[in-house]
């Protein structure tokens, strides 16, 4: 009669004393610093698509839908929901971004991709807030319905379309894209002139003024207001109080279940944006498994990112980097990274030396030694292994960070109206 | 009398009223979409010929090792997402081992089934130990550990593969006649054949019944699944739970695939089925982590399976339709049994109540403040 918990926790938190906050120019700051970490790796290695402006591009584009779904997962978990049905929500996404994107335009495919990621949290929400059916078990079944329903919906509406059929959509029509061509002509000239760290910052420079999905303009406008809404208004803070304490909340005067509510219906229709941008940008058409577990990516990018809106972008944009990494030069350029890591591991382990975790700097010195020699052994990832990038680094990442995570108090705990008692 | 009665009722009430709901709600489906709801459901429900028997009977003994393995994670709360990974790693294994062919006969067999069990636990276990030691969420990881076996699965194909004759998919080599294991007919066509497997999966089943209700691992492992605080009080190493539970849910996923492998295809390819780890989370969620439940639940996934197979065909409807229905049903199953649940809470009360009505002027009413705090936690 056990029904099983959700059980998306890290480990139990160590207190260490009052966090100190990182200094608000910290991101550009650590940006620059990775810039230029990756524009020497690039002289070491002389692997050289680690930092062009194609890269650059193709990794927002990458990074967004995972981005979008973490956000989603933010949002719901804010308020103590947990969303392991991100992945379906954002299936009937690119399902919605098909069919109302062939039939109405490129807009009405977007509204169209939200509409049907929030019906797919709208069940989610009445099984989990209302009928109080625990958060994983509704997540897997929204995840097996929305798969059979689109691929029932797809056979139904697409087949017999001009381009169209069972497994996808015809064209969508294009969101408009921003390219501002003399500046981005001028920065690909200073880009190919290969000075230091200065040729990177152009590259990035490039990749934001040359052929721009509005949608990715959106999507980083919504990072935004998702930081506003939940940290800097008292309707945010309720939210998360409802995340954090419902009773508390509740005894207050929150309306606990409406949070919720809404908090997961904004989170499903997060995910629909995810995959609407997965059909309508990244690719052209609705595909059948176009989200190739992006959802459970977006969680884990969320999770890695300590349910904080930064640690999210940060989480998917590591995501992105090295999963475009994989899919263009893959070979040379995952192994230029292979140097990186080896000597991150190097540079924790003499740390967790000094901490005196003797153990712990042991595995992870050992760690280094071995991929610093697999550097030194091959002079090419195999192809196998270069899709594999973005989940290996995400489980070291995660090895390596994962005890100073933090999630929402009452993360994943049912809670029924009146139970404050 | 009455009151067993009654609890029969409610006990088959529950489950009835879910597949009742599921149906509906997929009828709901067929109607907006105008697609012809009377003979998809007389073609899905319609009795099983021999041949489509063996293979619902078959597909069942796979689909219940993958719930069984997921089923392991759920009883100690952990949440084993990777059965997927797990059990394409182990099949390939024991595919490999198993086509070399290093020992003769049944002896190969039992050293590939060893094999997969171990790799299986190896595979899972990467994930039990990073939750132990380093705290990170087996969810996530065991997510990861699913895209990263399907790159090294895929690699280690192109290494070891024999290309068939006629065909362009890779394979590992083909099992020797002597290893295989041996069908039994339940009729006398082709293919009315059940996997010889299916005895291990039965004997799996009673197997983790026994385990977790007649042993003292079993007690500790259900101890921690429902209070970690009063485990490590009963003085259970928790970090040493999580390991070993991984590691036997690990063990059990790397039998899934391998009904399929010794009874059928002989061989890992590219082709092999995927997939089977998620259908394992939804059978397990299904059958309550019981292993007659998780039986039943894997018997009516593969019966939907098998007989939606010719709507397409048939009735001209896309035979996806079933994947709604079982997810549905997932959710209702749930949903029903808490509605049972509070019933039940309700008639007891009531009656309670009316047993002390003669020493009482009035019973407190209903009870229900006092009856909450306990219905949330169950």
């Amino acid at each position: 009669m056990s029904v099983p918990a959700p059980t998306a926790t890290a480990a139990p938190v160590q207190k260490t004393g009052p966090r100190r906050r990182l200094p608000r120019y910290w991101l550009p700051l650590g940006l620059l610093g990775v810039l230029a970490a990756l524009s020497l790796l690039e002289i070491v290695t002389g692997a050289n698509d680690l930092t062009s402006s194609g890269t650059l591009m193709a990794t927002l584009v990458a990074t967004v839908p995972i981005m979008l779904a973490a956000l989603g997962g933010l949002w719901s978990e804010r308020a103590g929901v947990v969303n392991i049905g991100l992945e379906g929500m954002m299936i009937l996404g690119t399902y919605g971004a098909g069919y109302f994107g062939y039939h109405y335009g490129a807009w009405a495919g977007v509204a169209g991709a939200i509409a049907m990621g929030v019906l797919g949290g709208l069940i989610h929400a009445i099984a989990t807030v209302s009928f109080g059916v625990d958060h994983i078990i509704s997540g897997v079944a929204i995840n097996i319905i929305a798969l059979g329903a689109v691929q029932y919906l797809a056979t139904l509406t697409f087949a017999g379309l001009p381009g169209g059929g069972q497994t996808q959509s015809p064209k969508i029509p294009d969101v408009p894209s921003l390219t501002v061509g003399p500046l981005s002509d001028a920065l690909f000239d200073l880009e190919r002139k290969d000075i230091f760290v200065l040729s990177e910052l152009a590259a990035l420079a490039r990749a934001l003024v040359t052929n721009l999905s509005v949608l990715v303009v959106i999507a980083l406008l919504l990072l935004l207001l998702t930081y506003f809404l939940l940290w800097r208004t008292s309707f945010g803070l309720r939210l998360r109080s409802v995340g954090e304490s419902p009773a508390a909340a509740e005894s207050l005067g929150v309306k606990v279940m409406r949070y919720k509510f809404v908090a997961v219906l904004v989170s499903g229709g997060l995910a629909g944006l995810a995959g609407g941008f997965l059909a309508m940008v990244a690719s052209s058409n609705y595909r059948d498994g176009q989200t190739g577990g992006r959802g459970y990516i977006g969680l884990a990018a969320m999770i890695f990112g300590n349910w904080r809106p930064g640690g999210l972008l940060m989480g998917s944009g590591l995501f992105g980097y090295t999963e475009t990494l994989g899919l263009r030069q893959g070979g040379t350029s995952v192994h230029a990274l292979l140097l990186t890591l080896a000597v991150l591991a190097l540079a924790a382990g003499v740390w967790q030396l000094r901490r005196g975790q003797q153990v712990a700097a042991a595995v992870t010195v050992t760690l280094g030694v071995l991929i610093g020699v697999v550097y030194f052994l091959i002079d090419e990832v195999p192809g196998d292994f270069t899709r594999m990038t973005p989940y290996v680094i995400t489980l070291l990442v995660l090895a390596f960070a994962s005890q100073r995570l933090r999630m929402p108090a009452a993360d994943g705990q049912t809670y029924r109206k009146g139970s404050a008692g | 009398m009455n009151r067993t009665l009654t609890r029969l009722a409610l006990g088959i009430g529950a489950p009835l009223l879910a597949l009742v709901a599921a149906f509906a709600i997929t009828s709901l489906v067929l109607i907006i979409a105008s697609d012809p709801v009377g003979d998809v459901w007389s073609t899905i429900l319609s009795v099983p010929e021999t041949r489509n028997l063996a293979n619902i009977i078959n597909n069942a003994s796979v689909l219940y090792l993958s719930g069984l393995a997921v089923a392991i994670g759920f009883r100690m709360n952990l949440f084993n997402i990777g059965v997927d990974g797990q059990y394409r790693v182990a099949a390939f294994t024991a595919a490999a081992v198993a086509g070399e062919a290093w020992l003769p006969g049944y002896l190969n067999t039992a050293l590939a089934i060893l094999a997969a069990m171990l790799v299986g636990a190896a595979w899972a276990g990467i994930a039990g130990l990073l939750r132990a030691t380093r705290g990170v969420s087996e969810v996530i990881s065991t997510i990861m550990l699913n895209f990263i076996s399907t790159g090294i699965v895929a690699y280690l194909l192109r290494r070891v593969a024999v290309r068939e004759q006629g065909s362009n998919s890779l394979g590992t080599k083909e099992i020797p006649e002597g290893s295989r294991i041996p069908s039994f007919p339940i009729g006398d066509g082709p293919g009315q054949e059940l996997y010889g497997f299916l005895v291990i999966a039965v004997l799996a089943g009673i197997g983790y019944w026994f385990v977790l209700n007649r042993t003292r691992f079993g007690f500790d492992l259900r101890a921690t699944g429902q209070s970690t605080t009063a485990a490590v009080a009963s003085g259970i190493s928790v970090k040493k739970m999580i390991v070993t539970a991984m590691l036997i849910s690990g063990a059990v996923a790397g039998l899934v695939g391998l009904p399929i492998l010794f009874g059928d295809a002989y061989t890992y390819g590219s082709t092999f089925q995927s997939g089977l780890g998620f259908a394992g989370i939804a059978i397990a969620l299904l059958g309550r982590n019981h292993p007659v439940g998780i039986a039943l639940g894997a018997l009516l996934f593969a019966f939907l399976d098998e007989q939606s197979n010719p709507l397409q065909i048939l009735v001209g409807v896309s035979p996806d339709i079933v994947a709604i229905t079982q997810g549905v049903i997932v959710l209702t199953v749930v949903i029903s049994y808490e509605l049972v649940r509070r019933y039940a809470v309700r008639l007891e009360q009531q009656q309670v109540a009316r047993a002390l009505a003669p020493s009482e002027p009035r019973p407190p009413a209903g009870g229900s403040p006092s009856g909450e705090p306990e219905e949330v936690k169950a």
